[in-house]
């Protein structure tokens, strides 16, 4: 029997144990009309060889494409030692640290994170992760309204340049809660956010301006002067970043006078492997006076009876499981391995590492961009410096060209049309540093013959 | 065994120059850094370690072994579901094609990822007894959200606008009117008889035309199967409103009764629970729904779709199911848990489903015999055990002066995580405990010695379990000074 261990004679003896004549009677509280008789709808059980090759199998008819997509998520190498490390069973098998004595590794070390990620960031505390940087977005929103108790609209300032996942996640999460959202639109020069735009908003009572940077187009925004103008108008600033950005640029902690209120973010380039979606995990980190506001787990530091210092889940007063309908969030369940895979991550490259990581980005990100242009039909859309991802416009649909592409084992960026139609055909591509000049111009080539056809027609 | 005593912070390693920089790309040789603008460049550097490989490995690795996990100790942990985590499943989620692809992929790079999916979908429907299952919850309190929220859109779009309200047994998990709250709705509590289950009276009396659903998990989390569930069903359906089951024990019915047959409308399943993907000191999980047919339409985007013959499977999206609650992760999904899950299914097969509902039963009875022999007091000895059961401590707290806390943490030096504590509420001096079916007999004999042991402490040397535990790398923390005097990060080494 596949994971249970009972021989036939523990059945009988725990039986007998029992006072019961077999396991059918165990379940004789559940009405008979309601008992299932067979799960036909369900296969046969396969032994771990049969498994693992039918799942060798499917994973080889999807292939190693040369993967040229962000948005989003980004493949960096993942140093061996992060997966070797977190894979051992008492990271991997083991429960939430509610019992603090038995749990010191796993809370240690999201005391290492959290110290990692406030300093990355700026800011003086974070939490254990939430779930993915879209969820993070959604929650910070909330969190705003929580803490600005001088504005009473519970209103918030999304850009259009947000990633359209977290938006719409955004939507989903808040809307049931009463929130209202404004979209701010980017201009179509820079594709950074306008601030001819934003002075529709002066005067209006909102709680917070959300600044993505880099935002979903790769493009550097002002964020000093667009932090001042949303403290200067007592809304809070929920800042949305690539960490991996944040070897290189201003961290929010610095933004314009004061700084921003809230930071999230998608933790998926700091050693999560891309793995279809997930799991990564979401950060947050706030100033010391918003604390109380954070949804999530929070480890702080103490000591024990014997005075030994030792870790424990602190603040839970915020959490579902002690204040129940008036908690923080919902949230229980994170991403905790993720935020593991996180810190080692950190913990090997340290600032230096992480420097070269996003620098070697945006050198094979300007090299593509630069390959790709040089092709008639295709040109960049936006003026403004990007981290390492940039938006190209083609004299032709999208769509096709992509197909073309991945018939040859390239996937050659985002299609943007279902998402900025007003761009016309537009692709987001991206290089980080695990893209060699090779790659590169194997994907120019492909895009060069890809568009050469119709050009001859 | 001792496990090992304090290790210093990963920071206190750190050596400026030091660096794992056989790990670290190649100094970029353009200057494209250069184009971002002067006064948005970071100044300073963040506080990271400077450390090499091996400081980082040794450090983490020390960290580890301070932990319990389920490679280690047995967690007899209630609602749960702490079971072992077959380690093929881990093998296949692992393999380079899976870890390698991007999540907005063509999907002709991802049939196989996404047949994977579209099949764990269809084997959640069949051992749920749902119409229609999306994956993407990330979490067993994200799929809650998207269940309440599914109930709300199923209300307005039949132009109910009033039914805000979420009825919650009294034991429910925090999780339940956290979810309401989240989703705009004001949660309110019914009672719980005496032999466990819903007061159907209570329960008449709050349902009405504000009524949006009731959100219930069967069996409860007093370990017993709610036993008039089809009333409990009747009444909430002929008030309106919906039925949520929280699927965090569906461990204890897995292939023997379906939440659909008893008349659920919604369903979570925590994937990391009943389909044993590893909890990864919290997290990540998997909180698929599933619902009935009525709640199709609002079904969370996205959904694998399977079309045409040979197969093609491809995403649904917003163009398809123009209802639907909306996107409630940045892609579809932890899409690692779920191939994990796929795989335990696979090995698992209909016999293995229906074997780990009747093992997990027949530990948790076995466990509720015999610690009840040895002298522990059952809260619901007249019931069935599910896969679970509460005992109370009441009458040893009283007599000696030994809390549910005390055993717990004398558990620990023992060898044993602890049952969970004080949950549910309305127990006094509860544990809550939870073997799975993936124990063997002797562990579970193992685990009624340390209790015995410890009831023998109880009325001989209870100092011995209030300083409890003592064998542990810390004894009792100071969670007052964690909360009062917050030190959530390192500072440095002072200057």
């Amino acid at each position: 029997m596949p994971f249970i261990p009972h021989t036939d004679e523990d059945e009988r003896e725990m039986l007998a144990a029992i006072g019961a004549p077999d396991i059918e009677a165990l379940f004789d509280e559940i009405p008979a009309n309601l008992r299932l008789q067979t799960l036909q709808d369900v296969p046969a059980g396969l032994s771990e060889f049969e498994v693992l090759q039918l799942m060798a199998a499917r994973a080889r008819a999807d292939g190693r494409p040369l993967c040229f997509i962000g948005a989003g998520a980004y493949e960096h190498h993942i140093p061996a030692a992060v997966w070797s490390t977190i894979s051992r069973g008492e990271f991997y098998s083991a429960y939430t640290p509610y019992q603090a004595e038995a749990s010191q590794g796993t809370l240690q070390s999201i005391y290492e994170y959290q110290s990692m990620m406030a300093s990355l960031t700026g800011m003086q505390v974070s939490n254990a992760s939430l779930y993915d940087g879209a969820t993070a977005v959604a929650e910070a929103c909330l969190m705003a309204v929580r803490a600005n108790r001088r504005s009473k609209a519970a209103r918030i300032l999304l850009p259009q340049s947000l990633h359209p996942h977290y938006r719409a996640v955004t939507l989903t999460t808040a809307l049931n809660q009463g929130l209202m959202f404004d979209t701010l639109p980017y201009t179509r020069e820079g594709g950074q956010l306008s601030f001819e735009a934003l002075s529709a908003h002066d005067g209006q009572d909102f709680t917070a301006l959300v600044i993505q940077q880099p935002n979903f187009f790769g493009v550097i925004e002002e964020v000093d002067a667009l932090t001042d103008w949303a403290h200067a108008r007592e809304a809070l600033v929920i800042a949305v970043v690539n960490p991996t950005s944040l070897a290189l640029l201003k961290p929010p902690g610095e933004w314009g006078a004061k700084g921003a209120d809230i930071v999230v973010g998608e933790g998926q380039p700091l050693g999560c492997p891309l793995s279809s979606g997930g799991p990564y995990f979401g950060f947050m980190t706030t100033r010391m006076q918003h604390v109380r506001q954070m949804p999530g787990r929070i480890v702080g530091g103490t000591v024990d009876v014997d005075g030994r210092p030792g870790f424990s889940l602190t603040l839970q007063a915020r959490e579902q499981h002690i204040r129940r309908a008036k908690a923080t969030s919902n949230i229980c369940t994170n991403q905790g391995l993720l935020m593991m895979a996180g810190t080692l991550y950190l913990a090997l490259m340290g600032a230096e590492g992480l420097e070269r990581v996003a620098a070697s980005s945006m050198q094979h990100t300007e090299e593509l961009v630069h390959a790709l242009t040089a092709i008639s039909g295709v040109r960049r859309v936006f003026a403004r410096p990007v981290f390492h991802e940039a938006v190209l416009a083609l004299d032709r649909p999208v769509a096709p060209v992509l197909s073309a592409l991945a018939q040859r084992g390239i996937q050659g960026g985002l299609d943007l049309a279902g998402y900025y139609p007003e761009l016309g055909p537009a692709l987001l591509v991206c290089a980080t540093e695990t893209k060699s000049s090779a790659d590169i111009q194997a994907y120019a080539s492909a895009l060069s013959e890809a568009l050469r056809p119709a050009r001859a027609a | 065994m001792a496990l090992p005593l304090r290790e210093k912070l990963i920071f206190e390693y750190s050596r400026p120059g030091r660096g794992a920089r056989g790990q670290w790309p190649p100094l970029a040789t353009s200057a494209a850094a250069d184009v971002l603008p002067e006064q948005l460049r970071r100044r300073r550097r963040p506080l990271l370690p400077e450390v090499s490989e091996l400081d980082a490995l040794r450090h983490y690795t020390r960290l580890s072994q301070l932990n319990f996990s389920i490679d280690t100790h047995f967690y007899p942990l209630g609602s749960c579901t702490m079971k072992y985590n077959p380690r093929a499943c881990n093998a296949a989620a692992l393999l380079p094609e899976f870890l390698g692809r991007h999540p907005l992929a063509p999907i002709e790079h991802g049939q196989g990822f996404l047949a994977c999916l579209y099949e764990l979908q269809e084997m959640l429907k069949a051992v749920t007894g749902m119409r229609g299952v999306a994956l993407s919850p990330l979490a067993g309190a994200h799929g809650e959200f998207a269940g309440v929220a599914m109930i709300r859109a199923y209300h307005r779009a039949h132009g109910d606008l009033a039914r805000d309200e979420i009825i919650v047994p009294q034991a429910a998990h925090g999780t339940n009117p956290a979810t309401a709250t989240m989703c705009g709705c004001v949660a309110r509590e019914v009672a719980v008889g005496a032999d466990g289950d819903v007061d159907l009276e209570a329960l008449r009396a709050a349902v009405g035309p504000k009524t949006a659903g009731i959100m219930l998990t069967n069996p409860s989390t007093l370990g017993v199967f709610e036993r008039r569930i089809e009333q409990v069903a009747g009444i909430v359906h002929q008030a309106g409103g919906l039925l949520y089951y929280d699927g965090a024990n569906l461990n204890a019915i897995l292939g023997k009764v379906r939440p659909g047959d008893m008349g659920f409308d919604v369903i979570h399943m925590n994937l990391h629970k009943t389909f044993s993907t590893p909890h990864g000191g919290g997290g990540p999980g998997a909180g698929a729904v599933g619902v009935s047919a009525r709640l199709l339409p609002f079904l969370p985007l996205p959904i694998v779709a399977r079309e045409a013959e040979p197969p093609i499977y491809r995403w649904l999206g917003e163009r398809e199911l123009p209802q639907s609650i909306g996107r409630l992760t940045t892609f579809g999904g932890n899409a690692g848990v779920l191939l994990r899950a796929y795989v335990y299914m696979r090995m698992l097969g209909r016999e293995g489903m229906r074997r780990v509902g009747e093992y997990a039963t027949l530990n948790a009875n076995y466990l509720s015999a015999r610690l009840q022999q040895i002298g522990f007091e059952a809260a619901y000895p007249q019931r069935r055990a599910s896969h679970e059961f509460i005992l109370t401590l009441r009458r040893i707290e009283q007599e000696r002066g030994v809390t549910a806390m005390d055993v717990a943490k004398r558990l620990l030096d023992l060898g044993f995580h602890a049952p969970t504590t004080y949950f549910p509420l309305l127990i006094s001096e509860c544990l809550l405990i939870e073997p799975t079916e993936t124990e063997s007999k002797q562990t579970l004999d193992a685990f009624v010695s340390a209790m015995a042991q410890i009831l023998r402490e109880a009325q001989e040397d209870p100092e011995q379990l209030h300083g409890a535990p003592h064998q542990l790398p810390v004894r009792r923390l100071d969670d007052v000074r964690a909360a009062r005097e917050l030190n959530l990060a390192y500072q440095g080494t002072a200057a």
